[in-house]
């Protein structure tokens, strides 16, 4: 199953969408934080995760995702946020500690949450597991359409947790699917050095469930086989396993020195730059028009900049207001 | 200005050195944990350490912290000296099975037959927005559980000693260190913590307090980040003609009671600084270890400064609304003398 042409437009949209904003992102970071690096200071401060190169997955697979279907994302979620559909205004206002933002400011950028879109991601490694397999049974008990997706590092393959949410999804035939994103990386353990096996899709094998690798961070395939995948959840047939391999053109958090990096590597993937590639495929295979993409990127870096400016413009939290919602109203 | 012959480390390099210099002499001890290899900790203290031991005694371990934490043990009671590393302490969730039911237990089950020779360190601390699952303390919740020695260095000269004696000692040692005071570029740190540290190996002993600055008027006893706070506030009070004493805990388990008992015999007022949350845990502790030992040695009810029960928000407004201060001890001063 190929992407129509209204898909790989609406995935191309996103990708730059995701790409515009963590460049906005990245710039504002900084601001505050020189001479001197101090994570604590500027507009924007703490970690930050960026995920660069990283966006064919997350288009790929929220092509099939509608608002009711439910995603938990990682540390590194702004470009799954971001083809979820998640408020970019408020994500926005919320990675600035603004009362505008998802959660008031309370959250940050590891803890975004939108309800009207049913996506949340959080800090801890394979953290996700559990609460999609969640949704996923609570949408069978319910007898409520959808389909639940997490998406996890490949470091996040090596944690118990995730080891017991896909056999409690495979034992309970959920409509559950797993998304590896395979960056090579957990911070500066390369991957072999953390796994005993090169393809975590042969995990699949231990729960009795599909499992499939798609090389290449290439959003075409990544769609086809999210495809199947999710069709397969929505028809009742059970969860799915896929490791995608894609890049992280960044570094683990910003101000990583990625000394660890073997030499070559950054230059390597940047020639790789999806988002590139895919301009490129459009206009080979006539899907898009330079016209048509020179628009889509507009509009993108337009709602990007509105977003910011939103940001920006918003109110700090409350300080006070740190003692309030602990307990649901 | 600095003496010719002071030798002025971090807290991560006084951590790094002590471990290194207790590796070359013996070789059961390694260390286990994720980004501790080519990258020297995420927090900088085991800097180098991969360079001189190689990758067989300092070993990056897959994001399974239950696995590794449990080898740990394992290792332990078979003859090794594992130092490991939980990157953070608010990791702990994932992995505490291993560390309260096992790394701490297996001494007291086994009638003592059994040694657990092992150090787990972990970062704890906020300050730096860095959100609820990455800024807690947790003192409280692992000094609470039987078993595990728990020391929490404020500056390096304590972090060399401490790391000595935590790899020397046959029961399991909590070694909790502060993100705030590590001496990392990318954040900042509490000039404080980085001070002379002597190049030869010593031990700190484990379970003894520290009076850091004598003071008449009332005793602030605090740990980790705490004690600066606490040096900042007694200097402000010193300026309204208060005379401040400010009690270091270093060790939280075993808890030195006695040089607390004794501060706050001398002044008469307790103040309890603490970056972890307020109920149930360490401020409440000191304070009952010295009300039911002789309550008539107080002037005043005893105050704490620390963090309000609730998740550690992202923004910074409302995290600096939480955490303790300076200010805030000296607004506790002030309330004591108007109640
Ligand atoms: C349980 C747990 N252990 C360790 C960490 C620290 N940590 C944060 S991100 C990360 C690497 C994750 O690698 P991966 O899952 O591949 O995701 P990536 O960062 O590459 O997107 C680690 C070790 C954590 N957040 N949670
Ligand atoms: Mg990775």
């Amino acid at each position: 199953m190929s992407p129509t042409r209204e898909e790989q437009h609406w995935m191309y949209r996103n990708m730059v969408t995701s790409r515009r904003f963590e460049e906005a992102i990245a710039k504002i970071y900084f601001e505050g934080k020189s001479p001197a690096f101090n994570m604590a200071n500027g507009p924007i401060p703490g970690e930050m995760h960026l995920s660069d190169g990283q966006e064919p997955v997350a288009v790929g697979v929220c092509a099939h995702l509608t608002p009711e279907d439910v995603v938990t994302a990682t540390h590194r979620p702004h470009h799954q946020a971001i083809a979820k559909g998640v408020d970019l205004d408020k994500m926005a206002a919320e990675i600035f500690g603004k009362k505008t933002g998802l959660s008031g400011g309370r959250g940050g950028h590891m803890h975004l949450f939108d309800d009207n879109v049913n996506f949340a991601c959080s800090g801890i490694i394979a953290q996700g597991m559990g609460p999609a397999v969640g949704a996923a049974l609570s949408r069978k008990m319910q007898g409520k359409p959808g389909v639940a997706v997490a998406f996890v590092g490949e470091g996040a393959v090596n944690q118990g947790g995730w080891h017991e949410a896909m056999n409690l999804a495979a034992v309970w035939n959920l409509p559950f699917i797993c998304v590896v994103e395979d960056n090579g990386w957990g911070i500066s353990v390369a991957k072999e050095t953390a796994s005993s096996i090169g393809s975590h899709a042969d995990r699949a094998a231990a729960y009795g469930i599909p499992g499939k690798r798609i090389e290449g961070n290439d959003p075409y395939a990544i769609f086809e086989a999210a495809g199947e995948a999710i069709a397969r959840a929505r028809a009742g047939e059970g969860p799915s396993l896929l490791e995608c391999e894609t890049y992280r053109l960044a570094g683990h958090f910003m101000g990583d020195a990625e000394a660890y990096r073997p030499e070559g590597e950054k230059d390597a993937l940047f020639e790789k730059d999806p988002i590139p590639k895919m301009r490129e495929r459009l206009l080979a295979e006539g899907t898009a028009s330079e016209a048509d993409l020179d628009t889509i990127e507009e509009e993108s870096a337009a709602r990007v900049d509105a977003a910011i400016k939103f940001a920006r413009e918003s109110d700090d939290a409350a300080p006070e207001d740190a003692l309030t919602r602990v307990f649901a109203a | 200005m600095t003496k010719s012959n002071e030798r002025k480390l971090t807290i991560a390099r006084a951590m790094a050195e002590a471990t290194a210099q207790e590796m070359r002499i013996d070789p059961s001890v390694f260390v286990m944990g994720e980004d501790i290899g080519p990258l020297g900790g995420v927090y900088g203290n085991t800097r180098g350490l991969i360079e001189e031991f190689g990758a067989e005694r300092i070993r990056d371990t897959p994001i399974s912290e239950t696995a590794f934490i449990g080898a740990a043990v394992g290792a332990a009671q078979d003859g090794m000296r594992p130092v490991v590393e939980l990157m953070f302490v608010d990791f702990f969730g994932v992995c505490f099975d291993a560390i309260y039911n096992l790394m701490a237990k297996n001494i007291y089950f086994s009638g003592g037959n059994v040694k657990v020779p092992m150090v787990l360190m972990t970062s704890t601390g906020g300050g730096y927005s860095d959100g609820g699952q990455h800024s807690q303390c947790l003192y409280g919740t692992f000094a609470h559980l039987p078993g595990m020695k728990v020391v929490a260095p404020s500056n390096a000269y304590d972090a060399k000693g401490l790391m000595t004696a935590a790899m020397r000692d046959d029961s399991p040692v909590v070694y909790m260190y502060h993100k705030g005071l590590q001496g990392m570029g990318w954040l900042g740190t509490e000039a404080g913590a980085t001070v002379h540290v002597p190049e030869e190996p010593y031990t700190l002993e484990i379970g003894k307090a520290k009076v850091v600055r004598e003071g008449k008027d009332v005793s602030i006893v605090s740990v980790g980040m705490g004690v600066h706070n606490a040096l900042k506030a007694a200097k402000k009070l010193e300026e309204q003609g208060v005379s401040a004493e400010v009690v270091d805990l270093v060790s939280l388990v075993p808890l030195d009671r006695d040089t607390i008992r004794a501060s706050v015999a001398k002044t008469g007022r307790l103040i309890v600084v603490d970056e972890d949350y307020m109920s149930y845990g360490l401020s409440g502790e000191i304070i009952a270890s010295v009300t039911e030992h002789d309550i008539s040695v107080l002037k005043a009810a005893p105050k704490r400064v620390a963090f309000p029960d609730v998740p550690i928000p992202f923004a910074r407004v409302m995290e600096q609304f939480c955490l303790p201060n300076p200010d805030k001890i000296v607004a506790a001063w002030d309330e004591m003398q108007a109640a």
